[in-house]
């Protein structure tokens, strides 16, 4: 695997979209080619050079190119958009969108990210060291189609609206949630939350599965107790305690049994 | 300079018999001429040459498309092209915005469109919507179908109060034609109900789909019109629901159409294709296009505009609210829904029709029987019933499928319940190839036609408006049907009433848009002027100084079309 690095040089006025810092787009090409890639600032189009030196060497494929960015990535948006392959190291904290629209390849973050990382991503990994935004694996904003597959890991805590509308793949949280966390959630993905969360978990949840290791400050009065279950969650065996709803939701049959959404509270 | 001359292009004009003919199409003034002095030459040889395209039947401006862009932003997302110069950012793909939309009409050669439903109420806000969309001329149709006032004359039998009340209506909302949507059916709906059948009563009012329809044609006649009634008929999307069509169809017999523009027809049927289903359920849901189209071939008084289902991600949006509501209900993706006062109302929810579900298969075929299965094309025109079926920019991809039966295969092998959807349908059995004469009959020729507009619109006959179109398509090579597409998705040339609009697939000027109306002079009706100043009075919550449709900032450029129905 070849290794592109790039340094930060020079501060943006506004912030960056950084679409095209992507091992798919880095694949095949020269520094020079990299160098002269658009990042709009606003309105203007920017050479990704005046903002960024390029050092090392870009692979002849996405899977076989890793990108770092050194320095300050704080004002880049969507890194890792749409990326089917590969890696990516931020080094620092970088702003909205990491890894949208993902589909493969791996994306570590040693700061933290804002809102919207993993929107829509339907493959890869997303790690991230710090606390992510709000809308994490989350659903464009008026899309009904959220994470769908993949792993996003966060080592610290996470915004609001954590997986709004999503339908496959599995979030891990190791500190806590703010409110709303599974909104609209369909289908089969997996939110993992080691340690607290506050409210509204679950709303309008059509199908999924929310675990929750700490307290849940306010519970939905639209889930309903159903039994203890025993489980190994993340490395973590122990007791839960299993929720069914949101019953005030529509609720599709699986095979003659009506698929619920699913909340574990463990004891 | 404003004189051209097109040289040495193949020609396909219907007006003319122009069928392929290498002929110069000679411009001056904004009107096609014999000849020309001392013109720009434009070389087309080895170019297809026609007339500007006609929308016939298209939602591209008004409440419910701006719900559509305001819920959807998604649709805008990957679809975004930023601003170039005084070439304005375009987004969207299937809620474009204004601009986009004159600029991708402009794109195909489309110069003229109709905006298909106008509650009356916003009219002000669709013209401001028309007023931003460069380059091609708009009408747009108020709805009649579901309004107090229309329903209540009706009820009564009175023909000339409906006529009185649909001059006034055109005049303050600067409309078109009379649209009639689910007749009944969206004023039901206002009580949680629905008119499914033309024989349905409407709750309160007491009056039926067919009494609505055959007043509106009777009362459309009575102003002689340059349009006919324009019909979106009762039971909309459901299987089993051509029965309903071929009924509504039927109440087109022993009417003759009275107007002074050319027009035969006294009922316009749009996006028949959402019409002509058999089965009973979504399980044994089948192609009823053979008798939907042989019924339309027997009757000269009908004419169709199809509504092709182009396979695509798009936002359905009408003014048959409890349609919309049964959709949601469907597919569970989010939904919008309006009620205008005593007019009409409006339901929106985006849909996916996929290549892997075997209904949207089906429907897929279902267009394109119809208009394989139609035997004159000046009657059958291609629309998608932007953007219900799919956005009007997939004309190039129907064309491709109606001139090529190969294209037609591979699409079939690309369905995943492919078995099924031949099961179902008639559309693997049908070899007919449709020509670039019958696709300007269906586009340009037939819809001005049908819209009374060609006196104006639609040829290239010395003395029509210059609206021309050079497509880089050579029609006496072999084209692999990609390159149909391809050619037909993108003009070299394009004059607006003479104005070149696009040089060598470039953008050079905005044009001179107009607005469409008709101002329909009838003898003075005090009852319904008490009626409207009665309604407004006790029921809208605007009042009559804020309704009407006037000035500058609505309607910069007017093209009024004169009726006088004084008699």
């Amino acid at each position: 695997m070849n290794t592109v690095t790039l340094t930060s040089k020079a501060k943006p006025e506004l912030f960056l979209e950084a679409d095209n810092i992507t091992p798919d787009i880095f694949a095949g090409k020269t520094n020079e080619q990299i160098a002269a890639l658009t990042l709009y600032e606003g309105s203007a189009k920017h050479p990704l050079g005046e903002y960024y030196d390029v050092s090392g060497s870009a692979g002849p494929t996405a899977a076989e190119t890793r990108i770092v960015i050194k320095g300050d990535a704080t004002r880049l948006k969507y890194v890792g958009m749409k990326m089917t392959g590969g890696e990516i190291s931020i080094e620092g904290n970088a702003d909205m969108y990491v890894g949208a629209w993902m589909k493969g390849g791996k994306i570590q973050v040693k700061g933290s990210v804002d809102a919207f990382a993993g929107t829509g991503m339907t493959g890869g990994e997303i790690s991230i060291d710090g606390d992510a935004g709000n809308y994490l694996g989350a659903a464009y904003r008026g899309d009904w189609r959220g994470m769908r597959g993949g792993v996003i890991r966060v080592k610290g805590n996470a915004g609001s609206d954590l997986g709004y509308f999503m339908n496959g793949g599995t979030i891990v949280v190791g500190g806590n949630a703010d409110v709303h966390v599974g909104t609209h959630a369909e289908g089969n993905g997996k939110i993992i939350i080691k340690g607290n969360a506050k409210s509204k978990v679950g709303g309008q949840m059509v199908g999924g599965e929310i675990y929750i290791f700490g307290d849940l400050e306010v519970p939905m009065p639209t889930f309903e107790y159903r039994k203890d279950v025993e489980l190994e969650v993340d490395g973590t065996k122990a007791k839960f305690a299993l929720f069914e709803g949101d019953t005030a939701e529509r609720h599709p049959k699986r095979k003659g049994e009506t698929v619920f959404g699913k909340i574990y509270m463990k004891y | 300079m404003s004189e051209y001359l097109i040289k040495n292009g193949f020609v396909f004009d219907p007006t003319q018999k122009l069928k392929g003919d290498q002929a110069d199409v000679a411009i001056k003034d904004g009107k096609i001429v014999d000849k020309v002095a001392n013109p720009k030459v434009i070389d087309a040889k080895g170019m297809t040459v026609m007339a500007g395209a006609l929308e016939v039947h298209a939602h591209v401006a008004g409440p419910k498309v701006n719900i559509g862009r305001i819920y959807r932003p998604e649709d805008k997302l990957f679809t975004f092209r930023p601003t170039e110069g005084s070439h304005h950012m375009e987004g969207g793909f299937s809620i474009p915005t204004t601009y986009k939309t004159g600029y991708a009409y402009a794109r195909l050669g489309y110069t003229t469109v109709m905006e298909a439903a106008m509650p009356p109420l916003f009219a002000r806000h669709v013209h401001e919507e028309i007023r931003d969309t460069p380059i091609i001329d708009e009408g747009a149709f108020p709805v009649f179908g579901n309004n107090w006032f229309v329903l209540e004359y009706i009820k009564n039998k009175e023909l000339e109060n409906t006529a009185a009340y649909i001059a006034w209506l055109l005049r303050v909302t600067k409309g078109f034609a009379v649209k009639v949507v689910n007749p009944g059916g969206t004023e039901a709906w206002g009580w949680g109900l629905n008119c499914l059948q033309i024989k349905d009563p409407v709750p309160y009012f007491d009056v039926t789909p067919e009494e609505i329809v055959k007043g509106l044609i009777e009362a459309n006649e009575h102003l002689g019109l340059p349009h006919s009634m324009h019909i979106h008929g009762n039971n909309l999307g459901n299987p089993g629901n051509y029965t309903t069509t071929l009924d509504t169809l039927k109440l087109a017999s022993g009417y003759k159409a009275k107007n002074k523009f050319g027009r035969e027809q006294v009922m316009h049927h749009t996006h028949i294709q959402f019409h002509s289903y058999g089965g009973t359920k979504w399980a044994d849901f089948e192609s009823k296009a053979r008798p939907v189209a042989d019924y339309v071939n027997k009757h000269k008084n009908i004419t169709i505009d199809v509504g092709f289902v182009t396979l695509d991600e798009t936002t359905t949006m009408t003014a048959d609210g409890p349609f919309e509501h049964h959709l949601t209900e469907l597919n569970h993706l989010k939904w919008a829904n309006a009620d205008v006062e005593l007019e009409t109302a409006a339901g929106v929810v985006p849909y996916i029709y996929s290549p892997d579900v075997f209904v949207s298969g089906i429907q897929w075929a279902v267009g394109l029987e119809i208009a394989l299965l139609s035997k004159d094309p000046m009657r059958c025109y291609i629309t998608t019933d932007h953007p219900n079926a799919g956005p009007f920019t997939r004309y190039p991809r129907i064309m491709k499928w109606l001139m090529s039966q190969k294209a037609r295969d591979e699409q079939i092998k690309a369905f995943k319940a492919s078995d099924k959807v031949v099961a179902q349908s008639e559309i693997a059995n049908i070899d007919r190839e449709l020509t670039l004469y019958e696709i300007a009959q269906m586009t340009r020729a037939g819809p001005a036609k049908c819209l009374g507009l060609s006196g104006i619109y639609g040829g290239l006959k010395p003395g029509l408006d210059a609206d021309v179109a050079v497509y880089d398509f050579n029609p006496e090579k072999e084209h692999k049907p990609m390159e149909i597409e391809d050619a037909f998705s993108e003009v070299k040339y394009l004059w607006k009433t003479g104005v070149p609009i696009i040089m060598d697939r470039k953008f050079v000027s905005e044009g001179k848009k107009r607005t469409l109306w008709v101002d329909a002079k009838v003898a003075d009706n005090p009852q319904v002027m008490r009626d409207v100043k009665e309604k407004f009075v006790k029921y809208y919550t605007v009042t009559e100084k804020n309704y009407e449709v006037t000035g500058k900032h609505f309607i910069p450029n007017p093209y009024a079309i004169e009726v006088d129905a004084t008699h």
